[in-house]
């Protein structure tokens, strides 16, 4: 049984990967099956993030003592195969994943994944590449697996086709490989210096380095973090992100909210590995409040609500990298907080933007529909360009009382985003607060402290300025104003969303425990790096026997 | 060696990032391309740069006797160069097709989908 359990580790990339790739041999007009594959596909990833959660916690120490379990791919030891390492920020990641890609994929079932055929396995390979980010131990594995997200991504960046939505994937396919030959540098330079791209192996190798070595080292960590941070979306890389991510269909940008969060996994679980955390910190610290500003500012002049939703995910960026930048232990179990509650946040707001603009179909801001070319793929595989706007066809189960739903549901977004008790995000952001002024007085730094609580306070005071004057046009002024039809398939998604964010509050108190325990583990990476390398020596030991 | 080598992942990333800068989407294109060749070198010469230096043990490791590791050439930047090389040219082909759309629905090859002064 245990020796099954070691297993699961590996599933969150393989479950994906057969599905996706499964789903090619489907034809078009079975998109039953094609929705059965994906659905049973995301509900195995949660379960298996639910049991890895489980698993790695202290509760259950009888498969890995503590808490770090090592998957050797081809049963290579360590340092020379590519480990899969999973620990409680794993897990808890994975989990996260799998619960936004859940609520995506079945809000997309409603009208949005047709036509499916390349839709569900892009959605497949996105999920991949963001699980086998958060499971691998092999810098240049994380690099494989951000081209394998960034490669879906693309694809259902640009789903639905139009001009201004192929003008801004350009731009998002140029900076993302930019992006990735940025790593790619780092990666080499890292590899040349100290010899090995196993994390945990590096942990050990960098101290070791000669201080010529050690400069080229830190030279390529940084421009790994480069790398990272046009990921994460931070000041000044993030140009790209607030058109991007709103000019994506709603399931689309939902899941996409998975995304900035994978670069800030990256600068956590490599600033606390390669103890670059000293040197880095300070940097991020003021790179987090200039992204924090200019996201504010951005909150403020948008118009559309995806827009404003884009910059709130960019705002939570500035926060988490600013709160990372301080270089205060005690924060990180706050951070991961915060992480999850804006994840989740992100995600629920997207979605919601994709049925509020349904409601002003007289004015749509930027409508797919508006462009009369035809996309060279459509024309290409003989398809009749499908329309997301197109009137809504009476099927599915529509929903009583729509307006109410949808203005409830606008309620409980902007009071997740902005930090209103009873919801989480309140919780999230005091937690942060607090815990950052408890240590203020003993901090070197007291006045960046200060700093940073003011500008998550203005941040959240414009945020909820901005969404008031939204919230106000879309449902207050009646004049322009359609009631759509919403089927539950896209209503229950988002109510779902919530009420797993009100739990998160009731919660709170053992989830913050998990992730104490989590930040405590990040902080000590010993046990982390015995865990990885111990593998070598277990396969050593039989041989030894031998003669 | 090494400064030649050195001298040619200079110049060409230096035309890349060039060619990355300019407003036309092919001349975008060409600096990727250029850029991810310098990366591509760059990895490689990591591996320290070796004449005539197999990357694979021979005959003699396997008859037990003890070999010089440095008459060997590294064999993982070779393999990190071989992915680099297949992701950097499946990524590139998507961005041709990106940019064939765009020249077809806009009608220029401007990478904002329209000339500054229309």
């Amino acid at each position: 049984m245990n020796a099954l359990l070691r297993h699961l580790v590996v599933l969150p990339i393989i479950v994906p990967l057969l599905a996706g790739t499964l789903m090619f041999f489907l034809a078009e007009a079975r998109r039953r099956a094609r929705v059965a594959l994906a659905l049973i596909s995301v509900l195995t990833q949660l379960a298996v993030g639910i049991a890895l959660l489980y698993l790695t916690s202290d509760a259950a120490p009888y498969i890995w003592p503590e808490g770090v379990g090592v998957y050797p791919i081809g049963g290579w030891p360590a340092p020379f195969g590519i480990a899969l390492v999973v620990d409680r920020l794993t897990a808890v990641m994975v989990t996260l994943s799998a619960t936004v890609a859940l609520s995506a994929l079945v809000y997309s079932i409603s009208r949005w994944d047709r036509p499916g055929q390349p839709f569900h396995s892009l959605f497949q390979f996105l999920v991949m590449g963001l699980n086998g980010a958060f499971l691998t131990g092999d810098l240049f594995n994380l690099f494989v697996f951000f081209e394998v997200l960034l490669a879906a991504s693309y694809g259902l960046m640009l789903r639905g086709g139009g001009t201004e939505r192929l003008r801004l994937g350009l731009h998002y396919v140029a900076v993302n490989l930019t992006g990735s030959i940025l790593f790619l540098v780092g990666v080499a330079l890292i590899y040349g210096m100290a010899g090995t791209l196993n994390m945990a192996d590096l942990a050990g190798r960098a101290a070791a380095l000669a201080p010529p070595e050690r400069a080229l080292f830190d030279a390529g960590a940084a421009i790994l973090g480069v790398a990272f941070l046009i990921k994460a979306g931070s000041w000044p890389l993030n140009f790209w992100l607030p058109g991007t991510y709103s000019i994506a269909i709603a399931p689309v940008a939902a899941a996409f909210a998975m995304m900035t969060k994978v670069g800030l996994y990256a600068v956590l679980r490599l600033g606390t590995l390669m103890s670059e955390y000293e040197t880095l910190g300070a940097a991020l610290f003021y790179i987090g409040l200039a992204t924090l500003a200019t996201a504010t500012v951005g909150l403020l002049g948008a118009k559309h609500l995806a827009r404003l939703v884009s910059y709130s995910v960019l705002v939570s960026t500035g926060i988490l990298l600013a709160a990372l930048g301080l270089r205060i232990e005690a924060l990180t179990a706050p951070i991961l907080f915060y992480l999850i509650v804006s994840a989740l946040t992100t995600c629920t707001f997207f979605m919601l933007t994709g049925m509020t603009d349904r409601t002003r179909q007289t004015n749509p801001p930027v409508s797919p529909d508006d462009d009369v070319g035809i996309t060279p793929a459509y024309v290409a595989y003989g398809i009749k360009k499908p329309s997301v706007y197109a009137a809504d066809v009476d099927a599915g189960v529509a929903i009583p009382a729509v307006m109410a739903f949808l203005g409830m549901a606008f309620v409980c977004c902007v009071m997740l985003v902005v930090g209103l008790p009873p919801l989480p995000g309140f919780l999230a952001k005091f937690a942060l607060l607090a815990t950052a002024l408890g240590v203020a007085g003993s901090s070197p730094t007291p006045i960046a402290v200060w700093l940073l609580c003011a500008a998550v306070l203005v941040s959240g005071l414009a945020g909820l300025i901005a969404l008031s004057r939204v919230g106000m046009r879309l449902f207050w002024s009646i004049a322009t104003r359609t009631t759509p039809r919403l089927r539950l398939l896209e209503a229950a998604p988002v109510a779902a969303l919530v009420l797993l964010a009100a739990t998160l509050t009731v919660l709170a108190g053992p989830v913050n425990r998990y992730l104490g325990s989590a930040a405590s583990s990040l902080h000590q990476p010993d046990a982390y790096v015995r865990a990885v390398l111990s593998l070598e020596t277990r396969r050593e030991r039989p041989e030894a026997k031998k003669p | 060696m090494e400064i030649v080598y050195a001298l040619g992942i200079g110049i060409l990333a230096a035309s890349g990032v060039w060619l990355l800068l300019r407003p036309r989407t092919f001349q975008v294109l060409m600096g990727l391309l250029l850029l991810s060749y310098a990366t591509n070198l760059f990895i490689f010469g990591m591996g320290r740069l070796a004449q005539h230096a197999p990357p694979i043990l021979d005959a003699a490791v396997a008859a037990g006797e003890s070999v010089d590791p440095s008459k060997y050439a590294d064999p993982v930047p070779q393999a990190l160069v071989l992915t680099a090389i297949v992701i950097g040219f499946a990524t590139t082909a998507l961005f041709l097709v990106v940019l064939l759309a765009l020249r077809g629905q806009t009608g220029t090859d401007h990478v904002d989908g329209r000339e500054p002064d229309a």
